[in-house]
């Protein structure tokens, strides 16, 4: 058995704590909503992408600590990629929390975001950790529809 | 001379707690190396063996389809399943059992009413009356046939105590309204609904009633015949009996009024290419085979419910409510949610900005199940500006124990996100 630790990290409840990227973004070029029906969590992502580059990212909205810090690491990481590096990087996370728990997950490929792969030890939590990565993808492709987890 | 029941003394009803725990296997176990704490009744409460022994022995012993066979199985199966009934009405004091109709859930035995009653019976117009304490499932189906006659739904709200406020649900009835659809005891905030009081508006305009029971049945007494409504709906896995059951009940006059809700076998007296003709009641709202098993399981876990007795089991629960309202208020920086004058059985509570799915998550590692979200009960959430509550509920066999192993790990969850 794993350690409630595991999941509730340092770094994501400092995340939580103190969300990075949180607020709204006047001259964002485009932006997704995205909601977890099983929870309730709802969060607006804002992109100003030039280029094909995310120059600015912000994220508002509610949700649990793993939602939260999700989408404030997220929004650290895909600071400055391009369209394709974040879609990349969309794919690593999702394959590093559907990796089944007996099974390593590749660190290197995901960097900081790592500390999300305690969620695989919590099937309820997965969609909390995913909120944030279904709606950039939905912001990226600017899906009018808002991002859902179900 | 052998002693009789009548002879024996009264007793104030008490209900020896430790007893009953023996009697459910399921809170005989550790998770994640720590006892059980079972606090998700509202969800679905456990089932003591005998109701787990009886659905083994039908399929051991009984099993065969009901109705047609001649066959020794059949009359075994049949016999079994209409005595089920019979329970059922006895449960509810229903006139007859041709009032008492058996379900998947209460969810379908409200969207048989909304549409076999609801479709003949609603016009343009028309109003519907629900409260904003409803379940998604006293919602729903009214919005549905709403839209599909023309009818309008309207909703009395709830105060900040969670109590639908009374003069506004009267001001809400009127000539206009044909169907009043409340429940009786909120799943999400505990609220006994007044529905004595409400029975009596919905009747001064000559509306039909809708009582949602669900959450009602296995914390106390009901009897139809003296709340009068036109429709009692409950679900079998609350009242510790097996999922996939649910009942009807249905005043006769207005069921026989009724068309048909699913066409098929049983539902009918004759068929021919040309013309089918519709089976007596209960058998024209139950097409096709039933969950034969189920419903005589039901009835299993309602003669056990009897022999612990209601009065028991409400001066159990209440004190272990109260207790528990007293001891989670003592938690820094939790706020009740749903704190209405008449109560039963649900602790719905914030902390904070820790959120209910965190709160779930660290207390279930505690060993303690409790319920975070909605409740499917959106609105209710919407009107206390919420997205979701962390939800203990609590049933015959909770203890203090159990709510103090709550709030243990509640000040772990302090611990870890404060």
């Amino acid at each position: 058995m794993q350690d409630l630790h595991d999941l509730y990290q340092e770094v994501i409840l400092d995340h939580n704590k103190r969300p990075r990227n949180f607020g709204p973004l006047p001259d964002a070029t485009q932006s997704a909503k995205g909601h977890n029906p099983l929870c309730g969590d709802k969060l607006t992502l804002s992109l100003k992408i030039h280029d094909g580059r995310i120059e600015k990212v912000a994220f508002e909205g509610s949700g649990c600590a793993i939602s939260k810090a999700s989408a404030s690491l997220m929004t650290d990481a895909v600071k400055g990629q391009t369209i394709d590096e974040a879609a990349h990087l969309f794919d690593l996370f999702h394959q590093m929390v559907t990796t089944p728990i007996d099974q390593p997950i590749d660190e290197d490929a995901v960097g900081k975001l790592a500390v999300l792969g305690g969620v695989r030890e919590y099937p309820a939590r997965v969609k909390c950790a995913s909120l944030a990565w279904h709606t950039l993808k939905a912001a990226l492709t600017n899906t009018a529809e808002p991002a859902k987890t179900e | 001379m052998t002693p009789t029941a009548s002879d024996t003394p009264a007793v104030p009803a008490t209900l020896d707690v430790a007893a009953i725990r023996a009697l459910f296997p399921a809170l005989h176990q550790q998770v994640y190396g720590k006892p059980l704490v079972y606090l998700d009744n509202a969800a679905t409460t456990q089932k003591p063996q005998v109701v787990i022994d009886a659905l083994r022995h039908y399929y051991e012993r009984d099993n065969a389809n009901v109705h047609r066979g001649v066959h020794a199985l059949s009359e075994k199966a049949t016999a079994a399943f209409e005595g089920a009934r019979k329970t059922v009405q006895r449960f509810l004091n229903a006139r007859s059992e041709r009032e008492i109709i058996f379900t998947r859930n209460a969810t379908e035995s409200i969207n048989l009413v909304a549409r076999a009653w609801g479709d003949s019976q609603l016009k343009a117009d028309d109003e519907v009356l629900i409260t904003a304490l409803e379940h998604h499932s006293n919602i729903v189906p009214w919005q549905q046939a709403c839209a599909r006659t023309g009818a309008v739904l309207k909703v009395a709200p709830i105060d900040d105590a969670g109590d639908v406020v009374m003069d506004e649900f009267a001001r809400l009835v009127s000539p206009r309204t044909k169907m009043v659809a409340v429940s009786h005891l909120s799943n999400a905030l505990g609220t006994i609904n007044p529905v004595e009081q409400m029975v009596a508006l919905a009747r001064s305009v000559g509306a039909a009633v809708l009582i949602d029971g669900s959450q009602a049945v296995y914390h106390m007494a009901v009897d139809v015949q003296a709340l009068d409504p036109d429709f009692y709906v409950f679900t079998g896995h609350k009242v510790y009996g097996p999922t996939g059951i649910g009942v009807l009940y249905g005043r006769e006059a207005v069921l026989n009024a009724m068309p048909p809700f699913m066409g098929g076998g049983d539902m009918i007296s004759s068929v021919t290419f040309e013309k089918s003709e519709w089976n007596e009641l209960p058998y024209k709202f139950e097409a096709g085979t039933p969950n034969i098993a189920d419903a005589i399981v039901l009835a299993v876990a309602i003669e056990f419910v009897r022999s612990v007795g209601f009065e028991a089991i409400g001066t159990h629960e209440a004190a272990l409510l109260d207790y528990g309202t007293r001891r989670l208020q003592e938690v820094p920086g939790l706020t009740l949610v749903g704190t209405a004058k008449r109560k039963a059985s649900v602790l719905s509570f914030v902390m904070g900005d820790m959120h209910p799915h965190d709160i779930g998550t660290i207390v279930d590692r505690e060993g303690v199940a409790i319920r975070t979200g909605h409740h499917c009960a959106q609105p209710v959430m919407d009107r206390f500006g919420i997205p979701a509550t962390a939800r203990a509920s609590l049933a015959m066999y909770n203890t203090t124990d159990d709510i103090d192993a709550l709030v243990h790990a509640l000040g772990r969850v302090r611990q870890l996100l404060g």
